[in-house]
């Protein structure tokens, strides 16, 4: 196992996320200043529409997606912070041999309108985008989906790109990965402590495919 | 990295890690054939489900291409109408199947009748059936998941599991499901109730106190050999418990003279508001329908604020979702 970021660096990927996700809503013009989530407001014709939303997708993307919450605070996001379970939308249900714990999908607001920005830890087939994607559109139609990641690992089965990247790992990008090398995103008080790590091939199977 | 083995519990799953535990039950039977973190799991798991019945579009994909049969020998309303809506929330095709006017009553025996339904491509059988055992016998026959909705006076697990839910959210123990200090009486009919024996068998698995209470010729005193305190007064139980389950008299069942007449039973063991004043103040009043509003339970109790009737309903159903979405990925 080879740690490529903790402490200091790891606070500055969450700041890099945040910034971005910052100018997006600054450029906009749609940011919920008010509070209080009256979003009719300040959300005239021809400036886009709509509010903004940050939805975590679980078993991390949650955490990252509560920190980003902190950092610029939930105000931001007129307090829509939500967190999406995506396990009965995944499409390997009928091959992994047993069933995945299903947790909640806490997201207690209409998301119709919104801009809403996914949350996940590490991007790599894209498969888990997919699930999150059509489990938010059975819950609404949002005006915009943007997703930020952490990581980036590369290595997409679908044609699903990023908003936002803290940390490019892609070929071309970066020579720290080998082919089969996983990428493993821990975030307390999920895990023991906050880091970005890599396992490489045969190592473990610790990561799981995002 | 945590790696948990079969030592599960609740918390460890909140915390989000990828858990190790797998439900390792193909057909869902029995509660006395489950562990005590089987039925954890389970519950956890319909916890999971209860959003998909409370948002706009009620349907994932879970069980995309699957085939559910309800095959119903007995009456039943709200079960099967409960399956049928949980299988169909799921994605699943639902067949819906009846033991009258099909060709069991053509002389068809139930492995029969269930090979052939198998042969078809089916995944799922939820089977009720008027002889205990049943579903266990179906289940030894056929390769596809078997759920047991009702076996004659044995057993029905997912009424149990409901019961055990609703209880769980009412007293605030669904972190962790653990019912250590809760007393439960469960009043009527025990002898031929198989939601009593459901509720007995997880109740006390999850470490709950069990009273039992009915005339004498209804209350198997087996039933203390597995730690239920047995009673035939319902008015000296009530002032102690936390909860108590109304059961149906089941006239279809009575073969003898149990009880002298339906009014001396409901002015010895009917819950009306009068008697409901020796409760506690927030007693939990469950029935698992249908009722006979004014034998065993009044209609001023079962609408009233104390009474969990319609959510045991409405839990009935992420029951009934989990159930399915497990059985469907357990290893063959």
């Amino acid at each position: 196992m080879r740690v490529l970021a903790d402490g200091d660096r790891f606070s500055k990927l969450i700041d890099s996320l945040c910034s971005g996700i910052d100018d997006a809503i600054a450029f906009s013009g749609d940011s919920d200043k008010s509070g209080g989530g009256n979003t009719e407001e300040n959300s005239g014709e021809g400036s886009g529409g709509g509010g903004w939303a940050l939805v975590g997708v679980r078993s991390r993307g949650d955490v990252l997606a509560q920190r980003i919450a902190d950092r610029l605070g939930a105000q931001r996001f007129g307090g829509r912070i939500g967190t999406l379970d995506i396990t009965l939308y995944r499409d390997d249900l009928s091959e992994i041999g047993h069933q995945p714990v299903v947790r909640t999908t806490e997201i207690d607001f209409a998301i119709d309108g919104l801009n809403v920005v996914l949350i996940d830890d590490v991007l790599m087939t894209g498969r888990s985008i997919r699930a999150a994607l059509q489990s938010l559109m059975d819950l609404g139609r949002p005006r915009r989906v943007w997703l930020g990641v952490l990581v980036d690992r590369g290595g997409r089965e679908l044609p699903i790109a990023p908003d936002f990247v803290s940390l490019d790992l892609t070929e071309g990008a970066t020579d720290e990965l080998e082919p089969g090398a996983k990428v493993q995103v821990m975030v307390t008080p999920t895990d023991a402590k906050d880091a970005v790590v890599v396992f490489d091939e045969g190592e473990r199977k610790g990561a799981k495919r995002g | 990295m945590r790696v948990n083995g079969r030592g599960l519990n609740v918390a460890d799953t909140q915390a989000g890690e990828q858990t190790e535990y797998h439900w390792p039950h193909r057909h869902l039977l029995s509660l006395e054939d489950l562990s005590a973190e089987d039925i954890r799991f389970l519950l956890t798991t319909a916890l999971g489900f209860d959003g998909v019945s409370t948002r706009s579009i009620k349907k994932v994909p879970a069980l995309r291409g699957r085939v559910v049969v309800n095959l119903f020998f007995e009456d039943s309303t709200r079960t099967r109408a409960s399956f049928n809506l949980a299988a169909s929330r799921l994605s699943a095709d639902v067949l819906e199947m009846a033991g009258k006017g099909s060709s069991v009553s053509k002389g068809e025996t139930l492995i029969d009748t269930a090979r052939n339904i198998e042969a078809m491509g089916v995944d799922v059988i939820v089977c009720r059936h008027h002889h205990s055992g049943a579903a266990a016998h179906l289940a030894r026959s056929v390769d596809c998941s078997v759920i047991n909705a009702g076996d004659g006076q044995h057993e029905h697990p997912t009424q149990g599991l409901l019961d055990i839910l609703t209880i769980a959210k009412r007293t605030g123990r669904t972190e962790g499901f653990d019912f250590s200090g809760l007393t439960v009486a469960i009043v009527g009919d025990i002898a031929h109730s198989r939601v009593a024996r459901s509720n007995v068998y997880g109740l006390i698995k999850l470490g709950a106190k069990v009273i039992l209470v009915g005339p004498p010729t209804l209350l198997p005193g087996a039933f203390a050999d597995i730690g239920c305190e047995l009673s035939n007064s319902l008015d000296e139980v009530l002032p102690r418990v936390d909860v108590v389950n109304m059961l149906r008299i089941q006239f279809e069942r009575q073969t003898g003279q149990a009880f002298p007449s339906v009014r001396e039973y409901s002015t010895r063991f009917g819950l009306n508001a009068q008697r409901l004043t020796r409760a506690k103040p927030d007693l939990l009043v469950m029935h698992p329908g249908p009722m006979n509003r004014g034998v065993e339970i009044d209609s001023a109790v079962a609408d009233g604020p104390n009474s969990a009737i319609l959510q045991q309903v409405a839990n009935g159903l992420s029951v009934r979702m989990a159930a399915l979405f497990l059985v469907s990925g357990a290893p063959a």
